[in-house]
């Protein structure tokens, strides 16, 4: 009887149902309730709950920024008053950041991926894991309760004395909620560590794992690090708002800018917890759709811990306006400016990765190339705001938001829908529609470019941010990039439309609809609730693709060797 | 007599791997928890350099009785723990439950000896706000960060014997046989709360007192 | 306001800026022109099906090509760090006649005070050519002071003093904005920089009210307040002799040593208590809620013009005397 599939070689000839046992049992039959669901321990569960639950919360926020957009059309005013304005990009920042962004990848896919490409049954502490998900959704939906019924005006960020002293509304509340959701991040970093460190399948080792489990390790040890320190600073804030304790009063020696170095060193770690994740999904999506392994393996690893490192050297690029010594503003300046180096390597990596493929262009490769495109240009902007006499001038405009966005958004937010079409025949046993998710992923690529490129001209010209009127000269620039927040909408309500459909009308997914490599991929979709029936053993290395449903050289052409292996 | 596989877990194959999973899933909680008081410790020390004066002032008012009583209750507290764990790897199920029941008294015995200082801090008014009586105003800072780290400390404190009773309630009961992991996890834990301590003692206690 | 108020590079400072802008858009542009056509050249190239040639590239050549671009890509960041922070550590040094205009912010307001005593709302005049030196303080929260035209911003903080400087090359009106998010009118705490020729500029000060010296008004107010109760040097209360403080050391009762500065005499005057100067016993009283924002600027501009060689507030050489040991 043929063993368990040995890891790293696609077998397209293996049988849809291989890895079940009985007919049309997996993780989503076992169990009917809403009961079952929120009472899971199934890794393969949580990761849904929070799908649905983030989704949620990006659609509030988005939402939000719809209104922003606009509003924004016009210089003086359309609808809204400034307090409401003010409050409306509060809640976007807030929610985008801390409900969307943080949670997103390592909550849905890494939860559901990282224990199936380590070739274990379930996360080291699958409790540990559904109180995550509680804390996050509690939190989260508390937190967005403040923000829509009193609203908080304070920014993202928080700053005082304005937060403490001066700013109406919730803001206690609303701090408290990111700090409770904190402890999610927290514990799913744990959650994950110990995971990687100790349920690892016989055989692989280290350097056998997918790129993506390396991601989520990374961005664990990220969050276990960084959170703490936004959590107390959040604290501070709220005594001092709540009991008047003066710990940033600068009336009785305390220091507003010391609020701004514990926010900001655990909040650019944080973008990076937001990039790392979207990282690792390209990793696995662009050797699939040009199969050929991933270009220079090692150097990528490496690349994520430098990045992870590094990362928490260079909060101070924040500051560089706020009264910060010009000292410092050097020192932090260089070490940014290094951070840039690791993901540049990523990304002459993913290109190189391409040649010499075999390319084909389904929804989930446009999203990745497209991460690659954006992530490069908000990487090179990276380098402007690095620079302190460039960030002198753009800080606080228009230029760094579009800088960040193309990050987040044109990055994390690609890399997202990458994975979601990747995965979702695995998720679901569905596959959803392919004409449709090219056109979702070519709306979103265009629509994005339309609503963030005039922002980094505007930004430069002077445009400052969080502004609800503005000069006039400004307009035309404001009218283009909501006309491109309209595509991009477009662009993400789409895939509502066609995921839904695809659940109820979908073709059945065999268990590898790709091809792929991968341990996820040699069992069923759905995978049946104990992961594997039999644990595997891996003995061979990552991402060794061959030319399309082979698995050996034909027509006596030269075959795509995985580096380190002997022809 | 319980079955030691109802301490095994999902998705654990054997116990020992168990055990080491804990450790490192408790230990990596213990090093967020070092960042997060790390943060308070930062903000005192930056403080503390820039007002010095100020400081020796503010802290010459601190009670070192309640503070020293406290010290010793959390030292004694962390001796039973390690016996209750050391009792508990020779499976000697009723003394680790005395030893944590022990754990939890001299726990409370802090909690309230907390509780009598917190009413005297407050009966010398010392809660930084417009009737302050100490000058110059930095010694509000130095205030401000004494009731946020006792507070944030307590509520830690308390947390863990809310934890260290359940664990002891369920050992009593048999609903977790006494080679359980969880054990060890919360000793550690345990051991960290009365770390903080020993390092808050200094800060707040013997500032302004050479 | 027409975008030339944003988009002038009213200094040579600015025209910097831009220089390093242009060198950094034109870098980027080709490495993102490199990416792109790498891509869409690859996956045309080897779209699936396509005949083209798809042998194996040697382990050594690929581990070689690794390298060189890491080590490319960091002399490349290293280069444009470089080229920022020398643009950066030139424009540090404040030349040592710059002319200093105070500047309050609040919300959701810019109140400007000139050398020469005027007051301004949301506006600074300049002269051309000239240094300034922009000293500011914030009533409240955290602003901003953000002038584009000069490609230059500095947070505005309570309690504390902050400070830009520039040489505007340009005459013209320009954009002055607040940066930092700051309350409900934030996007409405907006004004001018105006820039004008040396003449201009003087016969602007002239006519505006109020146009007496700063230092002068700062010489009635310490007289009005009292501080000349103590400081006089005939005073019977033993207090420093402020004569040509301005700058120098000042040796504390804990044995530190600090400068005199803009942030010392402020705190002297509002927290006394907190430096204690060497020899001296501390009963000076605190002015906080006595002294405005625009006092204290009078105050200190008495004070440091007590320091100058000659100038209508200091005394002469022969009525000071030392007055108490100074350590």
């Amino acid at each position: 009887m043929t063993d368990v599939a040995i890891a790293g070689v696609p077998r397209p000839g293996l049988p849809p149902s291989a890895g079940e046992g009985r007919e049309g049992a997996s993780y989503l039959s076992a169990g009917h309730t809403l009961l079952s669901w929120l009472t899971t321990t199934d890794h393969k569960r949580i990761a849904i709950l929070y799908a649905v639950s983030i989704t949620i919360f990006f659609f509030i926020g988005g939402i939000a920024i719809a209104l922003l957009r606009l509003e924004l059309v016009v210089p003086h005013g359309l609808f809204l008053t400034s307090e409401a304005y003010n409050r409306l990009f509060s809640l976007h920042g807030i929610i985008m950041v801390w409900f969307f962004l943080v949670p997103s990848i390592p909550g849905t896919m890494g939860n559901f991926l990282l224990p199936l490409m380590i070739g274990a049954r379930d996360v080291a502490f699958p409790r540990l894991n559904l109180l995550s998900w509680y804390l996050y959704v509690f939190a989260a939906a508390f937190a967005v309760y403040a923000l829509v019924s009193g609203g908080v005006d304070t920014g993202w960020t928080f700053y005082t004395p304005f937060s403490t002293n001066y700013a109406t509304g919730y803001v206690i509340a609303a701090a408290a909620g990111v700090f409770v959701s904190g402890f999610s991040s927290i514990a799913t970093g744990v959650n994950f560590i110990a995971t990687a460190h100790m349920l690892r399948a016989p055989g692989m080792t280290w350097f056998r794992l997918p790129l993506f489990v390396w991601a989520m390790y990374t961005v664990s040890m990220v969050m276990v690090l960084a959170t703490p320190v936004l959590a107390m600073s959040l604290l501070l804030i709220i005594a001092e708002r709540a009991f008047g304790l003066p710990i940033f009063d600068s009336a009785r020696g305390g220091d507003p800018i010391l609020f701004q170095h514990l926010f900001w060193f655990y909040s650019h770690p944080a973008v990076y917890i937001m990039i790392l994740p979207a990282m690792g999904v390209v990793s696995e999506v662009i050797p699939c759709f040009a199969r050929k392994t991933i270009f220079g393996y090692a150097f990528m690893v490496y690349a994520l811990i430098t990045i992870a490192v590094i990362g928490f050297m260079v909060w101070g690029h924040h500051m560089f306006v706020a009264g910060q010594s010009p000292v410092a503003n050097l020192v932090f300046s260089f070490l940014s400016f290094i951070v840039a180096v690791p993901s540049a390597i990523k990304v002459f990596n993913w290109t190189a990765t391409l040649h010499r493929g075999s390319i084909t262009f389904e929804a989930p490769m446009i999203y990745a190339l497209g991460f690659v495109g954006l992530f490069t240009i908000g990487g090179l902007t990276g380098l402007f705001v690095a620079s302190v006499p460039i960030d002198i001038h753009a800080t606080d405009t228009y230029f760094v938001i579009a800088h960040f966005h193309f990050i987040m958004v044109g990055g994390t937010v690609s890399a997202y829908m990458a994975g979601l079409h990747f995965w979702w025949p695995k998720v679901t046993g569905r596959m959803y529609s392919e004409p449709w998710a090219r056109f979702a992923a070519i709306t979103t690529f265009l629509g994005f470019n339309a609503t963030f490129l005039p922002q980094f001209v505007m930004g430069w010209i002077g445009m400052p941010r969080r502004y609800h009127y503005y000069p006039d000269i400004f307009q035309p620039w404001h009218v283009m990039s909501s006309v491109g927040a309209l595509i991009l909408a477009v662009g993400y309500i789409l895939p509502l439309v066609y995921f839904g459909w695809s659940l109820i009308f979908g073709r059945r997914a065999p268990a590898n609809p790709w091809n792929a490599t991968g341990l996820e991929w040699q069992t069923s979709s759905p995978p049946p609730k104990e992961n594997f029936h039999r644990i595997p053993h891996v003995d061979a290395e990552p991402y060794a693709y061959y030319e399309s449903g082979q698995t050996s050289p034909a027509d006596g052409r030269p075959s795509f060797q995985p580096q380190g292996r002997t022809a | 007599m319980s079955d030691v596989n109802a301490a095994l877990r999902e998705p654990w194959s054997d116990l020992r791997r168990q055990r080491e999973g804990v450790t490192v899933g408790i230990w990596l909680f213990i090093v967020s928890e070092v960042l997060f008081f790390g943060t308070l410790f930062l903000g005192y020390g930056v403080y503390r350099s820039l007002y010095p004066e100020a400081f020796r002032i503010a802290g010459a008012q601190t009670e070192v009785f309640y503070g020293s009583v406290n010290l010793l209750l959390l030292l004694t507290s962390s001796a039973a723990m390690t016996i209750a764990v050391d009792a508990s790897r020779q499976e000697m199920r009723r003394i680790t439950i005395i030893c944590l029941a022990l754990t939890i008294l001299l726990g409370a015995g802090f909690l309230l000896c907390k509780g009598l200082e917190y009413r005297d801090d407050i009966a010398k008014g010392l809660l930084p706000g417009a009737y302050f009586p100490l000058r110059p105003p930095q010694t509000q800072l130095f205030w401000a960060f004494y009731w946020v780290m006792t507070s944030v400390h307590a509520i830690h404190l308390a947390t863990g014997l809310v934890v260290v009773g359940v664990l002891a309630s369920l050992l009593w009961r048999h609903t977790l046989p006494i080679q359980t992991p969880a054990i060890q996890g919360v000793a550690t834990y345990w051991h960290f709360v009365d770390t903080v301590w020993i390092i808050i003692f200094p800060l707040l206690y013997l500032v302004g007192r050479s | 306001m027409t975008s030339d108020g944003f988009l002038t590079a009213a200094s040579d400072y600015a025209r910097q800026v831009d220089g390093t802008f242009w060198l950094l858009v034109t870098i980027s542009g080709l490495i993102t022109l490199l990416v792109a056509s790498l891509i869409a050249g690859f996956s045309l190239r080897y779209r699936r099906g396509s005949n083209a040639w798809r042998g194996a590239v040697p382990e050594r050549t690929s581990r070689d090509i690794e390298i060189g671009w890491t080590v490319a890509t960091l002399f490349l960041f290293l280069f444009i760090f470089w080229w920022a922070a020398s643009n950066q550590l030139s424009a540090l040094n404040v030349p040592a006649k710059a002319s200093e205009i105070h500047v309050v912010a609040k919300q959701w307001m810019w109140r400007v005070q000139q050398p020469s005593g005027a007051r301004e709302i949301n506006e600074i005049h300049a002269p051309v050519n000239v240094p300034i030196r922009l000293v500011m303080t914030s009533e409240d929260v955290i602003h901003d002071l953000f002038l584009p035209a000069l490609r230059l911003k500095q947070d505005v903080l309570p309690n504390r003093y902050t400070y830009l400087w520039f040489t505007a090359t340009r005459t013209g009106v320009f954009n002055l904005t607040c940066a930092e998010y700051c309350g409900t009118n934030h996007s409405v705490m907006a004004g001018r920089l105006v820039v004008m020729t040396a003449p201009d500029y003087a016969r602007w000060t002239n006519a505006q009210p109020e146009a007496d010296d700063l230092a002068r008004q700062g010489k009635t107010l310490f007289g009005a307040l009292g501080c000349s109760g103590c400081h006089d040097p005939a005073s019977i209360i033993h207090a420093p002799d402020l004569h040509g403080i301005y700058g120098r050391a000042v040796p504390l009762s804990d044995g530190r040593v600090v400068t005199a500065d803009e942030a010392y005499i402020r705190d002297s005057i509002l927290e006394p208590a907190k430096d204690i100067v060497a020899g001296y016993a501390p009963v000076m009283p605190s002015f906080r809620g006595i002294v405005t924002e625009e006092e204290m600027v009078k105050l200190i501009a008495y004070v440091k013009s007590l320091s100058a060689p000659s100038s209508p507030g200091a005394a002469s050489r022969d009525d000071r005397e030392p007055t108490g040991a100074q350590q």
